[in-house]
Protein backbone atom coordinates (compact mmCIF):
# COMPACT_ATOMS: atom_id res chain seq x y z
CA UNK A 1 0.00 0.00 0.00
CA UNK A 2 1.29 3.20 -0.89
CA UNK A 3 0.32 5.37 1.74
CA UNK A 4 2.60 7.48 4.01
CA UNK A 5 2.71 6.70 7.64
CA UNK A 6 3.49 10.16 9.48
CA UNK A 7 2.71 9.46 13.27
CA UNK A 8 4.53 13.08 13.92
CA UNK A 9 1.58 14.69 12.75
CA UNK A 10 0.36 14.67 16.03
CA UNK A 11 2.85 17.44 16.97
CA UNK A 12 2.35 19.57 14.34
CA UNK A 13 0.34 22.56 14.95
CA UNK A 14 -3.04 22.14 13.82
CA UNK A 15 -4.88 24.94 11.86
CA UNK A 16 -7.51 25.62 14.16
CA UNK A 17 -4.83 27.52 16.24
CA UNK A 18 -5.35 25.70 19.61
CA UNK A 19 -2.29 23.67 19.84
CA UNK A 20 -1.32 20.51 17.93
CA UNK A 21 -3.26 17.92 16.60
CA UNK A 22 -3.26 15.69 19.61
CA UNK A 23 -4.26 18.49 21.63
CA UNK A 24 -7.16 18.46 19.17
CA UNK A 25 -8.37 14.98 20.11
CA UNK A 26 -7.82 15.42 23.80
CA UNK A 27 -10.19 18.66 23.75
CA UNK A 28 -12.66 16.30 21.39
CA UNK A 29 -12.24 13.43 23.86
CA UNK A 30 -13.40 16.24 26.88
CA UNK A 31 -16.10 16.80 24.71
CA UNK A 32 -16.97 13.02 24.25
CA UNK A 33 -16.91 12.66 28.28
CA UNK A 34 -19.11 15.35 29.47
CA UNK A 35 -21.89 14.67 26.88
CA UNK A 36 -21.60 10.86 27.89
CA UNK A 37 -21.41 11.66 31.67
CA UNK A 38 -24.28 14.12 31.42
CA UNK A 39 -26.52 11.92 29.00
CA UNK A 40 -25.73 9.15 31.30
CA UNK A 41 -27.23 11.02 34.55
CA UNK A 42 -30.65 11.39 32.31
CA UNK A 43 -30.63 7.83 31.33
CA UNK A 44 -30.30 6.94 34.65
CA UNK A 45 -32.62 9.54 36.34
CA UNK A 46 -35.49 8.71 33.48
CA UNK A 47 -34.81 5.27 33.38
CA UNK A 48 -35.12 4.17 37.16
CA UNK A 49 -38.66 6.47 37.58
CA UNK A 50 -39.48 4.48 33.93
CA UNK A 51 -38.24 0.90 34.88
CA UNK A 52 -39.73 1.66 38.43
CA UNK A 53 -42.96 2.43 36.66
CA UNK A 54 -43.32 -0.57 34.96
CA UNK A 55 -43.04 -2.93 37.96
CA UNK A 56 -46.04 -0.74 39.90
CA UNK A 57 -48.65 -2.79 39.24
CA UNK A 58 -50.79 -0.25 37.69
CA UNK A 59 -51.85 -1.04 33.96
CA UNK A 60 -51.67 2.80 33.12
CA UNK A 61 -47.87 3.00 34.05
CA UNK A 62 -47.49 -0.14 32.73
CA UNK A 63 -48.64 1.07 29.64
CA UNK A 64 -47.15 4.35 30.03
CA UNK A 65 -43.59 3.02 30.70
CA UNK A 66 -44.01 0.58 27.29
CA UNK A 67 -45.02 3.39 25.12
CA UNK A 68 -42.49 5.56 26.28
CA UNK A 69 -39.73 2.47 25.99
CA UNK A 70 -40.99 1.89 22.19
CA UNK A 71 -40.92 4.93 21.56
CA UNK A 72 -37.10 6.23 21.88
CA UNK A 73 -36.12 2.08 21.83
CA UNK A 74 -37.37 1.81 18.39
CA UNK A 75 -36.24 4.81 16.39
CA UNK A 76 -32.56 4.94 15.47
CA UNK A 77 -30.69 7.11 17.51
CA UNK A 78 -29.23 9.39 14.17
CA UNK A 79 -32.91 9.91 13.59
CA UNK A 80 -33.61 10.86 16.87
CA UNK A 81 -30.72 13.75 17.12
CA UNK A 82 -31.76 14.81 13.61
CA UNK A 83 -36.02 15.38 15.30
CA UNK A 84 -34.39 16.85 18.67
CA UNK A 85 -32.21 19.68 16.33
CA UNK A 86 -33.88 20.12 13.21
CA UNK A 87 -37.71 19.49 13.72
CA UNK A 88 -37.88 20.59 17.62
CA UNK A 89 -37.35 24.02 17.10
CA UNK A 90 -39.41 24.43 14.29
CA UNK A 91 -42.77 23.22 16.63
CA UNK A 92 -42.26 25.62 19.36
CA UNK A 93 -43.62 28.69 19.36
CA UNK A 94 -41.19 31.18 17.10
CA UNK A 95 -39.38 33.45 19.14
CA UNK A 96 -38.59 29.79 21.61
CA UNK A 97 -37.65 28.66 18.81
CA UNK A 98 -35.64 31.04 17.55
CA UNK A 99 -33.72 30.85 21.37
CA UNK A 100 -32.98 27.67 20.99
CA UNK A 101 -31.55 27.67 17.27
CA UNK A 102 -29.20 30.66 18.58
CA UNK A 103 -27.99 29.30 21.93
CA UNK A 104 -24.19 28.76 22.18
CA UNK A 105 -23.97 25.17 22.86
CA UNK A 106 -26.71 23.95 21.38
CA UNK A 107 -25.49 21.24 19.76
CA UNK A 108 -24.10 19.91 22.99
CA UNK A 109 -27.60 20.37 24.88
CA UNK A 110 -29.39 18.36 22.28
CA UNK A 111 -26.78 15.40 21.98
CA UNK A 112 -27.22 15.48 26.03
CA UNK A 113 -30.96 14.96 25.40
CA UNK A 114 -31.54 13.13 22.66
CA UNK A 115 -28.88 10.24 24.17
CA UNK A 116 -29.76 10.57 27.60
CA UNK A 117 -33.05 9.85 26.34
CA UNK A 118 -32.29 7.70 24.15
CA UNK A 119 -30.28 5.15 26.64
CA UNK A 120 -32.90 6.09 29.26
CA UNK A 121 -35.32 3.24 27.42
CA UNK A 122 -32.65 0.97 27.62
CA UNK A 123 -31.51 1.30 31.79
CA UNK A 124 -35.45 1.23 31.94
CA UNK A 125 -35.78 -2.03 30.55
CA UNK A 126 -32.45 -3.19 32.87
CA UNK A 127 -34.38 -1.77 35.80
CA UNK A 128 -37.22 -3.45 35.46
CA UNK A 129 -35.55 -6.70 34.87
CA UNK A 130 -34.15 -6.08 38.09
CA UNK A 131 -36.62 -5.63 39.89
CA UNK A 132 -38.70 -8.50 38.66
CA UNK A 133 -35.39 -10.83 39.24
CA UNK A 134 -35.94 -10.93 43.03
CA UNK A 135 -38.09 -12.99 44.54
CA UNK A 136 -41.75 -11.75 44.93
CA UNK A 137 -41.67 -12.90 48.81
CA UNK A 138 -39.75 -9.50 49.06
CA UNK A 139 -42.08 -7.09 48.06
CA UNK A 140 -44.79 -8.88 49.70
CA UNK A 141 -42.76 -9.01 52.86
CA UNK A 142 -41.98 -5.71 53.07
CA UNK A 143 -45.21 -4.52 52.43
CA UNK A 144 -46.58 -6.60 55.06
CA UNK A 145 -44.24 -5.26 57.89
CA UNK A 146 -45.67 -2.10 57.15
CA UNK A 147 -44.10 -0.49 55.19
CA UNK A 148 -45.28 2.32 52.34
CA UNK A 149 -45.20 1.08 48.97
CA UNK A 150 -42.74 4.34 48.58
CA UNK A 151 -40.44 2.70 51.64
CA UNK A 152 -40.55 -0.84 49.55
CA UNK A 153 -38.98 0.19 46.17
CA UNK A 154 -36.30 2.58 48.66
CA UNK A 155 -35.25 -0.07 51.01
CA UNK A 156 -35.98 -3.17 49.39
CA UNK A 157 -36.50 -3.77 46.13
CA UNK A 158 -33.65 -1.03 44.49
CA UNK A 159 -30.94 -1.54 46.90
CA UNK A 160 -31.35 -5.36 45.81
CA UNK A 161 -32.39 -4.73 42.22
CA UNK A 162 -29.69 -2.11 41.43
CA UNK A 163 -27.16 -4.59 42.56
CA UNK A 164 -28.45 -7.07 39.99
CA UNK A 165 -28.08 -5.18 37.29
CA UNK A 166 -25.01 -3.13 37.73
CA UNK A 167 -23.51 -5.66 35.38
CA UNK A 168 -25.35 -4.43 32.34
CA UNK A 169 -25.70 -1.63 33.57
CA UNK A 170 -21.81 -1.12 33.22
CA UNK A 171 -22.75 -1.65 29.65
CA UNK A 172 -25.20 0.92 28.98
CA UNK A 173 -22.78 3.47 30.48
CA UNK A 174 -19.98 2.16 27.49
CA UNK A 175 -22.28 2.35 25.14
CA UNK A 176 -23.29 6.01 26.17
CA UNK A 177 -19.82 6.86 25.35
CA UNK A 178 -19.66 5.16 21.76
CA UNK A 179 -23.23 6.77 20.94
CA UNK A 180 -21.47 10.25 21.62
CA UNK A 181 -19.88 10.19 18.39
CA UNK A 182 -23.63 10.07 16.71
CA UNK A 183 -23.66 13.27 17.92
CA UNK A 184 -20.51 15.10 15.19
CA UNK A 185 -23.58 14.92 12.69
CA UNK A 186 -25.47 17.87 14.75
CA UNK A 187 -21.54 19.23 15.09
CA UNK A 188 -20.93 18.54 17.89
CA UNK A 189 -16.55 18.69 17.98
CA UNK A 190 -16.36 15.38 19.71
CA UNK A 191 -13.99 13.03 19.26
CA UNK A 192 -14.85 11.45 16.23
CA UNK A 193 -15.49 14.48 14.59
CA UNK A 194 -11.93 15.74 15.67
CA UNK A 195 -9.96 12.33 14.16
CA UNK A 196 -12.66 13.36 11.12
CA UNK A 197 -11.47 17.11 10.75
CA UNK A 198 -7.51 15.56 11.67
CA UNK A 199 -7.89 13.29 8.32
CA UNK A 200 -9.19 16.26 6.44
CA UNK A 201 -6.63 18.64 7.19
CA UNK A 202 -3.81 16.23 7.05
CA UNK A 203 -4.91 13.20 4.93
CA UNK A 204 -2.96 10.80 7.55
CA UNK A 205 -6.51 8.98 8.09
CA UNK A 206 -5.31 5.56 9.45
CA UNK A 207 -3.57 7.77 12.01
CA UNK A 208 -6.17 9.73 13.13
CA UNK A 209 -8.62 6.79 13.43
CA UNK A 210 -6.16 4.71 15.08
CA UNK A 211 -5.61 6.90 17.61
CA UNK A 212 -9.03 8.02 18.50
CA UNK A 213 -9.81 4.21 18.72
CA UNK A 214 -6.92 4.19 21.08
CA UNK A 215 -8.60 6.78 23.25
CA UNK A 216 -12.07 5.45 23.43
CA UNK A 217 -10.37 2.29 24.35
CA UNK A 218 -9.03 3.75 27.18
CA UNK A 219 -11.54 5.68 28.13
CA UNK A 220 -13.69 2.86 28.55
CA UNK A 221 -11.40 0.31 30.14
CA UNK A 222 -11.27 3.34 32.70
CA UNK A 223 -14.68 3.44 33.19
CA UNK A 224 -15.16 -0.43 33.25
CA UNK A 225 -12.65 -0.32 36.44
CA UNK A 226 -14.71 1.86 37.93
CA UNK A 227 -17.57 0.40 37.64
CA UNK A 228 -16.06 -3.64 38.88
CA UNK A 229 -14.50 -1.31 41.86
CA UNK A 230 -18.67 0.21 42.45
CA UNK A 231 -19.82 -3.51 42.28
CA UNK A 232 -17.59 -4.86 44.55
CA UNK A 233 -18.29 -1.83 47.00
CA UNK A 234 -21.38 -2.83 46.77
CA UNK A 235 -21.36 -6.56 47.10
CA UNK A 236 -23.38 -7.86 49.99
CA UNK A 237 -21.92 -10.89 51.11
CA UNK A 238 -24.19 -13.88 51.10
CA UNK A 239 -26.38 -12.70 48.19
CA UNK A 240 -26.71 -13.67 45.16
CA UNK A 241 -27.55 -10.86 43.78
CA UNK A 242 -23.65 -9.09 44.83
CA UNK A 243 -22.06 -11.59 42.90
CA UNK B 1 7.68 -0.02 30.16
CA UNK B 2 8.80 -3.51 28.40
CA UNK B 3 5.80 -4.00 26.28
CA UNK B 4 5.79 -0.66 25.52
CA UNK B 5 9.26 -0.77 24.14
CA UNK B 6 8.37 -4.11 22.56
CA UNK B 7 5.70 -2.58 20.66
CA UNK B 8 7.92 0.23 19.33
CA UNK B 9 10.27 -2.24 18.15
CA UNK B 10 7.76 -4.06 16.16
CA UNK B 11 6.17 -0.77 14.61
CA UNK B 12 10.12 -0.76 13.54
CA UNK B 13 10.39 -3.52 12.16
CA UNK B 14 7.03 -3.09 10.04
CA UNK B 15 7.96 0.58 8.64
CA UNK B 16 11.58 -1.20 8.13
CA UNK B 17 10.16 -4.01 6.02
CA UNK B 18 6.90 -1.94 4.48
CA UNK B 19 8.87 0.51 3.19
CA UNK B 20 10.59 -1.00 -0.05
CA UNK B 21 7.64 -3.58 -0.47
CA UNK B 22 6.07 0.14 -1.23
CA UNK B 23 8.51 1.75 -3.54
CA UNK B 24 8.29 -1.68 -5.61
CA UNK B 25 4.82 -1.78 -5.86
CA UNK B 26 4.24 -1.93 -9.58
CA UNK B 27 2.99 1.46 -11.42
CA UNK B 28 -0.56 2.29 -11.87
CA UNK B 29 -0.06 2.03 -15.74
CA UNK B 30 1.08 -1.52 -15.41
CA UNK B 31 -2.04 -2.42 -13.67
CA UNK B 32 -4.36 -1.16 -15.45
CA UNK B 33 -2.61 -2.94 -18.58
CA UNK B 34 -2.82 -6.41 -16.81
CA UNK B 35 -6.41 -5.81 -15.69
CA UNK B 36 -7.49 -4.10 -18.65
CA UNK B 37 -9.05 -1.58 -15.93
CA UNK B 38 -8.96 1.77 -14.39
CA UNK B 39 -11.19 2.63 -11.46
CA UNK B 40 -12.53 5.85 -10.72
CA UNK B 41 -13.30 7.39 -7.88
CA UNK B 42 -16.64 9.54 -7.67
CA UNK B 43 -19.02 11.77 -4.83
CA UNK B 44 -22.25 11.45 -4.40
CA UNK B 45 -23.48 14.73 -4.17
CA UNK B 46 -20.14 17.01 -5.27
CA UNK B 47 -22.57 19.01 -7.53
CA UNK B 48 -21.60 20.11 -10.11
CA UNK B 49 -18.06 18.00 -10.25
CA UNK B 50 -19.72 14.83 -9.33
CA UNK B 51 -22.64 13.94 -8.54
CA UNK B 52 -24.91 11.00 -9.03
CA UNK B 53 -28.07 11.50 -11.18
CA UNK B 54 -31.48 11.18 -11.19
CA UNK B 55 -30.80 7.45 -12.46
CA UNK B 56 -28.18 7.22 -9.73
CA UNK B 57 -25.50 7.08 -12.25
CA UNK B 58 -22.15 9.36 -11.38
CA UNK B 59 -21.46 12.46 -13.86
CA UNK B 60 -20.40 15.74 -13.13
CA UNK B 61 -17.04 18.14 -14.88
CA UNK B 62 -14.71 16.07 -12.67
CA UNK B 63 -15.80 13.16 -13.99
CA UNK B 64 -16.09 13.94 -17.33
CA UNK B 65 -12.21 15.12 -17.11
CA UNK B 66 -11.32 11.58 -15.56
CA UNK B 67 -13.13 9.85 -18.40
CA UNK B 68 -10.87 12.09 -20.91
CA UNK B 69 -7.83 10.96 -19.01
CA UNK B 70 -8.90 7.40 -19.20
CA UNK B 71 -9.21 7.20 -22.67
CA UNK B 72 -6.02 9.02 -22.92
CA UNK B 73 -4.69 6.15 -20.83
CA UNK B 74 -6.13 3.56 -23.23
CA UNK B 75 -4.58 5.15 -26.14
CA UNK B 76 -0.94 5.23 -24.66
CA UNK B 77 -1.28 2.09 -23.37
CA UNK B 78 -2.28 0.76 -26.67
CA UNK B 79 -5.03 -1.10 -25.67
CA UNK B 80 -8.73 -2.15 -27.38
CA UNK B 81 -10.63 -2.14 -24.88
CA UNK B 82 -10.26 -0.53 -21.15
CA UNK B 83 -12.78 -1.15 -18.91
CA UNK B 84 -13.83 1.96 -16.59
CA UNK B 85 -14.84 0.76 -13.03
CA UNK B 86 -16.84 3.99 -11.05
CA UNK B 87 -16.12 3.38 -7.70
CA UNK B 88 -17.94 5.83 -4.78
CA UNK B 89 -15.38 7.49 -2.24
CA UNK B 90 -16.36 9.56 0.28
CA UNK B 91 -13.83 12.39 2.28
CA UNK B 92 -12.58 9.64 4.87
CA UNK B 93 -12.53 6.95 2.69
CA UNK B 94 -10.81 8.63 -0.44
CA UNK B 95 -7.44 8.26 1.00
CA UNK B 96 -6.92 4.79 2.13
CA UNK B 97 -8.84 3.93 -1.55
CA UNK B 98 -6.58 5.53 -3.46
CA UNK B 99 -3.54 4.71 -1.27
CA UNK B 100 -4.17 0.46 -1.66
CA UNK B 101 -4.70 0.67 -5.02
CA UNK B 102 -8.56 0.22 -5.26
CA UNK B 103 -9.20 3.73 -7.14
CA UNK B 104 -6.45 5.06 -9.26
CA UNK B 105 -8.17 8.73 -10.06
CA UNK B 106 -10.12 10.51 -7.23
CA UNK B 107 -12.50 13.03 -9.32
CA UNK B 108 -14.60 15.26 -7.58
CA UNK B 109 -13.71 18.61 -5.46
CA UNK B 110 -10.80 17.48 -3.27
CA UNK B 111 -8.63 20.54 -2.63
CA UNK B 112 -4.74 20.13 -3.80
CA UNK B 113 -2.88 21.68 -0.89
CA UNK B 114 1.04 21.26 0.14
CA UNK B 115 0.28 19.42 3.68
CA UNK B 116 -1.97 16.82 1.48
CA UNK B 117 0.45 16.48 -1.47
CA UNK B 118 2.71 14.58 1.57
CA UNK B 119 -0.22 11.92 1.00
CA UNK B 120 -1.19 12.16 -2.62
CA UNK B 121 -0.57 13.56 -5.97
CA UNK B 122 -2.77 15.90 -8.18
CA UNK B 123 -2.79 16.64 -12.05
CA UNK B 124 -3.62 19.98 -13.37
CA UNK B 125 -5.80 22.19 -11.59
CA UNK B 126 -9.63 21.80 -12.60
CA UNK B 127 -11.01 24.57 -11.11
CA UNK B 128 -10.82 27.11 -8.53
CA UNK B 129 -12.87 28.51 -5.28
CA UNK B 130 -13.16 30.96 -3.19
CA UNK B 131 -13.98 30.26 0.72
CA UNK B 132 -17.26 32.85 0.90
CA UNK B 133 -20.56 32.98 2.65
CA UNK B 134 -24.79 32.50 1.66
CA UNK B 135 -26.83 34.03 3.69
CA UNK B 136 -31.00 34.86 3.15
CA UNK B 137 -31.67 38.06 1.18
CA UNK B 138 -33.55 39.67 4.06
CA UNK B 139 -31.00 39.37 6.29
CA UNK B 140 -29.08 41.75 4.49
CA UNK B 141 -25.59 40.20 5.10
CA UNK B 142 -23.30 41.12 2.06
CA UNK B 143 -19.89 40.96 3.44
CA UNK B 144 -18.05 39.21 6.20
CA UNK B 145 -17.99 42.43 8.21
CA UNK B 146 -21.75 42.13 8.59
CA UNK B 147 -21.53 38.81 10.41
CA UNK B 148 -19.79 40.35 13.56
CA UNK B 149 -21.90 38.95 16.65
CA UNK B 150 -23.96 36.46 14.50
CA UNK B 151 -24.34 32.56 14.76
CA UNK B 152 -22.32 31.76 11.71
CA UNK B 153 -22.20 27.90 9.95
CA UNK B 154 -19.37 26.13 8.48
CA UNK B 155 -18.56 22.56 7.76
CA UNK B 156 -15.70 20.74 10.43
CA UNK B 157 -13.11 19.95 8.74
CA UNK B 158 -12.74 22.10 6.51
CA UNK B 159 -9.98 25.26 5.52
CA UNK B 160 -13.04 27.09 5.44
CA UNK B 161 -14.19 26.50 8.38
CA UNK B 162 -10.13 27.25 10.10
CA UNK B 163 -10.00 30.43 8.13
CA UNK B 164 -13.82 31.53 9.65
CA UNK B 165 -11.99 30.93 12.89
CA UNK B 166 -8.79 32.82 12.47
CA UNK B 167 -10.50 35.73 10.87
CA UNK B 168 -12.71 35.39 13.83
CA UNK B 169 -10.12 35.35 16.18
CA UNK B 170 -8.33 38.33 14.94
CA UNK B 171 -10.32 40.44 14.63
CA UNK B 172 -12.61 40.04 17.99
CA UNK B 173 -15.77 39.68 15.86
CA UNK B 174 -17.89 38.00 18.52
CA UNK B 175 -18.98 35.52 15.62
CA UNK B 176 -20.40 32.18 16.94
CA UNK B 177 -19.27 29.27 14.76
CA UNK B 178 -21.38 26.35 14.86
CA UNK B 179 -19.35 23.47 13.03
CA UNK B 180 -21.66 21.31 10.69
CA UNK B 181 -21.28 17.38 9.52
CA UNK B 182 -21.43 18.55 5.35
CA UNK B 183 -22.73 21.16 3.04
CA UNK B 184 -26.17 20.30 3.48
CA UNK B 185 -26.76 20.66 7.06
CA UNK B 186 -24.73 23.75 6.86
CA UNK B 187 -27.21 24.81 4.49
CA UNK B 188 -30.01 23.89 6.57
CA UNK B 189 -28.60 25.50 9.28
CA UNK B 190 -29.11 29.06 7.33
CA UNK B 191 -32.48 27.66 5.78
CA UNK B 192 -33.92 26.94 9.43
CA UNK B 193 -32.38 30.40 10.87
CA UNK B 194 -30.01 28.45 12.97
CA UNK B 195 -27.14 29.95 11.59
CA UNK B 196 -27.54 33.63 9.83
CA UNK B 197 -24.99 32.76 7.37
CA UNK B 198 -23.01 29.22 6.13
CA UNK B 199 -19.30 29.68 5.12
CA UNK B 200 -17.94 27.68 2.72
CA UNK B 201 -16.37 26.93 -1.29
CA UNK B 202 -18.23 29.74 -3.53
CA UNK B 203 -19.57 26.75 -5.78
CA UNK B 204 -20.45 24.66 -3.48
CA UNK B 205 -22.86 27.31 -1.90
CA UNK B 206 -23.60 28.21 -5.60
CA UNK B 207 -25.01 24.63 -6.19
CA UNK B 208 -26.79 24.59 -2.60
CA UNK B 209 -28.66 27.83 -3.27
CA UNK B 210 -29.60 26.50 -6.62
CA UNK B 211 -30.84 23.28 -5.47
CA UNK B 212 -33.03 24.99 -2.54
CA UNK B 213 -36.83 25.58 -2.91
CA UNK B 214 -36.16 28.89 -3.61
CA UNK B 215 -33.19 29.98 -5.14
CA UNK B 216 -33.69 33.89 -5.31
CA UNK B 217 -34.02 33.83 -1.50
CA UNK B 218 -30.39 33.69 -1.43
CA UNK B 219 -27.31 35.62 -1.94
CA UNK B 220 -23.32 34.79 -1.85
CA UNK B 221 -20.76 37.24 -0.06
CA UNK B 222 -19.70 40.13 -1.87
CA UNK B 223 -16.17 39.18 -0.65
CA UNK B 224 -13.99 36.15 -0.12
CA UNK B 225 -12.14 35.15 2.69
CA UNK B 226 -9.51 33.58 0.83
CA UNK B 227 -7.45 33.61 -2.63
CA UNK B 228 -9.04 31.13 -4.44
CA UNK B 229 -7.95 27.44 -3.96
CA UNK B 230 -7.30 24.75 -6.81
CA UNK B 231 -9.40 21.82 -6.77
CA UNK B 232 -7.53 18.93 -8.39
CA UNK B 233 -7.74 15.12 -9.71
CA UNK B 234 -5.46 13.09 -7.01
CA UNK B 235 -4.01 10.20 -7.75
CA UNK B 236 -1.59 8.05 -6.07
CA UNK B 237 2.17 9.61 -5.02
CA UNK B 238 5.08 8.62 -6.15
CA UNK B 239 4.12 7.33 -9.57
CA UNK B 240 5.69 9.48 -12.37
CA UNK B 241 4.81 8.01 -15.17
CA UNK B 242 0.59 7.60 -14.51
CA UNK B 243 1.16 11.23 -13.25
CA UNK B 244 3.08 12.27 -16.65
CA UNK B 245 -0.03 10.59 -18.60
CA UNK B 246 -2.77 11.84 -16.26
CA UNK B 247 -1.32 15.86 -16.89
CA UNK B 248 -0.60 15.27 -20.43
CA UNK B 249 -4.34 14.23 -20.72
CA UNK B 250 -5.41 17.44 -18.99
CA UNK B 251 -2.93 19.64 -20.78
CA UNK B 252 -4.16 18.94 -23.84
CA UNK B 253 -7.89 18.66 -23.00
CA UNK B 254 -7.94 21.97 -21.04
CA UNK B 255 -6.07 24.35 -23.60
CA UNK B 256 -8.47 22.83 -26.32
CA UNK B 257 -12.01 24.62 -27.07
CA UNK B 258 -13.64 21.32 -25.90
CA UNK B 259 -13.02 22.73 -22.55
CA UNK B 260 -14.81 25.59 -23.25
CA UNK B 261 -17.90 23.23 -24.24
CA UNK B 262 -17.84 21.11 -21.14
CA UNK B 263 -17.17 23.98 -18.83
CA UNK B 264 -20.98 25.40 -19.82
CA UNK B 265 -22.11 21.92 -19.81
CA UNK B 266 -22.10 21.95 -16.54
CA UNK B 267 -21.86 25.56 -14.76
CA UNK B 268 -23.99 27.23 -17.74
CA UNK B 269 -26.45 24.86 -18.26
CA UNK B 270 -29.30 23.30 -16.83
CA UNK B 271 -27.53 19.71 -14.96
CA UNK B 272 -29.08 16.82 -13.58
CA UNK B 273 -31.18 15.82 -11.52
CA UNK B 274 -33.48 18.39 -11.70
CA UNK B 275 -32.43 20.35 -14.21
CA UNK B 276 -31.41 23.60 -12.35
CA UNK B 277 -28.52 25.97 -13.70
CA UNK B 278 -26.02 26.86 -11.37
CA UNK B 279 -24.96 29.97 -13.61
CA UNK B 280 -21.46 30.88 -12.76
CA UNK B 281 -19.53 31.96 -15.47
CA UNK B 282 -15.84 31.22 -16.10
CA UNK B 283 -14.00 33.60 -14.37
CA UNK B 284 -10.33 34.82 -15.32
CA UNK B 285 -8.35 33.43 -12.80
CA UNK B 286 -9.44 29.87 -14.03
CA UNK B 287 -9.67 31.03 -17.41
CA UNK B 288 -5.93 31.76 -17.28
CA UNK B 289 -5.40 28.36 -15.58
CA UNK B 290 -7.09 26.63 -18.36
CA UNK B 291 -4.94 27.91 -20.69
CA UNK B 292 -2.15 27.89 -19.11
CA UNK B 293 -2.59 24.26 -16.85
CA UNK B 294 -0.98 23.84 -13.72
CA UNK B 295 -0.70 21.24 -10.86
CA UNK B 296 0.61 24.03 -8.64
CA UNK B 297 -0.82 23.73 -4.66
CA UNK B 298 -0.20 27.52 -4.55
CA UNK B 299 -3.09 29.98 -4.70
CA UNK B 300 -0.74 32.71 -5.53
CA UNK B 301 0.00 31.25 -8.71
CA UNK B 302 -3.26 31.90 -9.87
Amino acid sequence: MNYNWNWGVFWAPSPDGAGTYFDMLLAGLQWTIVTAICSWLIALCLGTVVGIARTTGSRWMLLAGNAYIELFRNIPLLVQLFLWYFVVPELLPVQLGNWVKQLTYGAFYTAVIGIGLYMSARVATQVTAGISALASGQRMAGLAMGLTKAQVYRYVLLPQGFRVILPPLTSEFLNTIKNTSVALTIGLAELTARARAMQEFTFQVFEAFITAAALYVALNIVVTLLMRYIERRMTVPGLVAGG
Amino acid sequence: MKSMSRMAKAVLFVSFVATPTMALAAGTLDKIKETGKITIGHREASIPFSFLDQNQKPVGFANDICLTIAEAVKEHLKLDKLEVVLTPVTSATRIPLIANGTVDLECGSTTNNLERQKQAAFTNTHYLTANRFVAKKDSGLTTFEDLAGKTVASTSGTTNIVQLNNYNAEGKRGITIIPVKDHAEGFLMVETGRAAAFVMDDILLSGLVAGSRSPSDYALSEDALSKPEPYGIMLRRDDPEFKAVVDAATAKLYTSPDMQTLYAKWFLSPIPPRGLTLNVPLGEALAKAFANPSDSADPDSY
